[in-house]
């Protein structure tokens, strides 16, 4: 189980997260909406100690993030994948070599490496793609790679950073398919951060609405598609006012 | 006036601060072999072989220079064939080292940079980081051990090469036997002018990569970011390696 416990950040003296409090329970996937710039991104960069909190933890499975020393904090990250926003793939590596590179930091052979590998670009539907070069890639394909990097891992624990963000609506369709693919056959545990609401209905068990640096509202989609909160209203419906 | 001054100096302060901090991890990633050992030659290659060009055609048209000016110095004077012993030992001593540094600061210092700025701020570092590696071991070590290592050797075949040009120079244009110009070279030649130019550039090396390092990896923003951080990373590399140079001079010269 991860759980952000009274987190605070503040960049420059001002406060990003402000008191940011949300358990996600195992085998569930948990989206964090929110406007951009409100500190979705923020928070799950502390779940794998990519940033300090000022205040307040996250703890993953009874681990206190903030307390772990280098060798524990490696350990951590071994059991969860990152999905970046822009993808972040290794622009000097072939898509190969880009999801194998974890893999290489385990006790596995070269033969059990490309065995991975080729798993988990059949499970992004990447097959043959093995050869190519991240500036040879659409938007889509990109995001797909860093998918397949991050499921190869085989982690407990997938955090999605805006995985939709600046993909057209049929890609972005894909991508949401892949995250339920992933879940059902991987049976990990998943944080979304988005502000796609389409995305989120699709592949969130639970949606929590991060405002002000704080949860206002978390419940399933069906709570929230049906809330009465003024401020979650006006967001899930996109009204400017 | 004075808080701006205050801010300067507190800024200064962790500039260092942080500095010591990135040193300080980069010896914690030393045991981590594995990864490091992996890179290095791959960087050796970049900051060598590749640079190699560059310092070469420097230090053919410096050698040819200075035999040059030292017969325009000495007509009259001093005997000719001291031209041997100035292309020698100020190839050696100090243009060799310097002017290769100088150019490489441009060419290895910046890229590094903006290679790693680029990575940072398209959080590449970070996902280094989540793949469980440490950048200090993965970017760093590898990119440091390759300059330190490989400008010896560069500046190494740039000091023959301008002493080579030298010769030619002086046999072609100044009407100056190679026995003579050998006789330059070898007068006041002592062991030490070697190693000196030789250890001065390995400083100069690990300088200017650990500076293209740490500017890189502090960039922030986008493409300006990476922009200001190639320019930064220039300018520190290039004040630090003359610093060094009159700093070697000082210690191993008097």
């Amino acid at each position: 189980m991860i759980e952000f416990r009274d987190l605070r950040k503040a960049f420059d003296g001002r406060p990003v997260l402000d008191g940011f409090t949300l358990r996600v329970q195992d085998g569930e996937t948990t989206v964090i909406i929110g406007y951009s710039g409100t500190g979705k991104s923020v928070a799950l960069k502390h779940v794998v100690g990519l940033l300090q909190a000022d205040a307040g933890d996250v703890i993953v499975d009874g681990r206190a993030v903030s307390t772990l020393d280098r060798a524990a904090l490696t350990g951590l990250r071994r059991e969860i994948g990152f999905v970046f926003q822009f993808a972040a793939l290794f622009d000097s590596m072939s898509v190969f070599d880009n999801v194998a590179l974890g893999l290489r930091r385990r006790e596995l052979s070269d033969d059990e490496i490309a065995e991975r590998v080729r798993e988990a670009l059949a499970l992004v539907d990447l097959t043959g793609a093995e050869e190519r070069y991240p500036a040879e890639l659409s938007g889509g394909m990109r995001k797909r790679v860093g998918i397949a990097r991050a499921i190869a891992l085989r982690p407990r624990y997938i955090l999605y950073d805006e995985p939709t963000t600046g993909l057209d609506p049929v890609t972005s369709a894909v991508i949401d398919q892949l995250m339920v693919r992933t879940r059902e056959h991987l049976r990990v545990t998943g944080v979304v951060v988005t502000h796609d609401m389409r995305s989120a209905y699709t592949v969130g068990d639970r949606i929590a609405m991060l405002y002000e640096g704080k949860i206002r509202q978390v419940g399933t989609v069906a709570q929230i598609q049906e809330t009465e909160d003024p401020v979650v209203r006006q967001f899930i419906e996109g009204r400017p006012t | 006036m004075i808080e701006s001054l205050g801010r300067r100096t507190v800024d200064a302060i962790k500039a260092v601060g942080g500095f010591g901090h990135f040193v300080g991890d980069l010896a914690r990633a030393v045991p981590d072999v594995a990864v490091w050992g992996r890179l290095t030659p791959v960087q050796m290659r970049r900051v060598g072989v590749d640079s190699l060009p560059v310092a070469l055609f420097i230090a053919a048209f410096t050698g040819v220079v200075l035999a040059l000016q030292a017969s325009y110095t000495f007509t009259g004077t001093v005997p000719l064939y001291f031209v041997g012993t100035l292309v020698g030992k100020t190839m050696m001593l100090e243009l060799g080292p310097v002017l290769a540094g100088l150019a490489l600061a441009g060419r290895v210092g910046a890229s590094m940079a903006a290679e790693l700025g680029t990575m940072k701020v398209t959080e590449q570092v970070d996902a280094l980081e989540t793949l469980a590696y440490d950048p200090q071991s993965f970017l760093v070590l590898p990119r440091v051990l390759a300059g330190t290592t490989m400008f010896p050797v560069i500046v190494a075949l740039s000091i023959l090469t301008g002493i080579v040009t030298g010769w030619i120079a002086s046999l072609v244009l100044l009407d100056l036997s190679t026995q003579e110009f050998l006789k330059g070279l070898k007068l006041f030649y002592r062991f030490k002018d070697t190693w000196f130019g030789l250890f001065k550039s390995a400083t100069f090396g690990c300088t200017i990569t650990l500076v293209g390092c740490v500017v890189g990896l502090s960039t922030r923003g986008g493409a300006e970011g990476v922009g200001r951080s190639t320019t930064r990373a220039v300018v520190y590399s290039a004040v630090l390696l003359l610093v060094l140079d009159a700093f070697w001079a000082l210690v191993l010269l008097r």
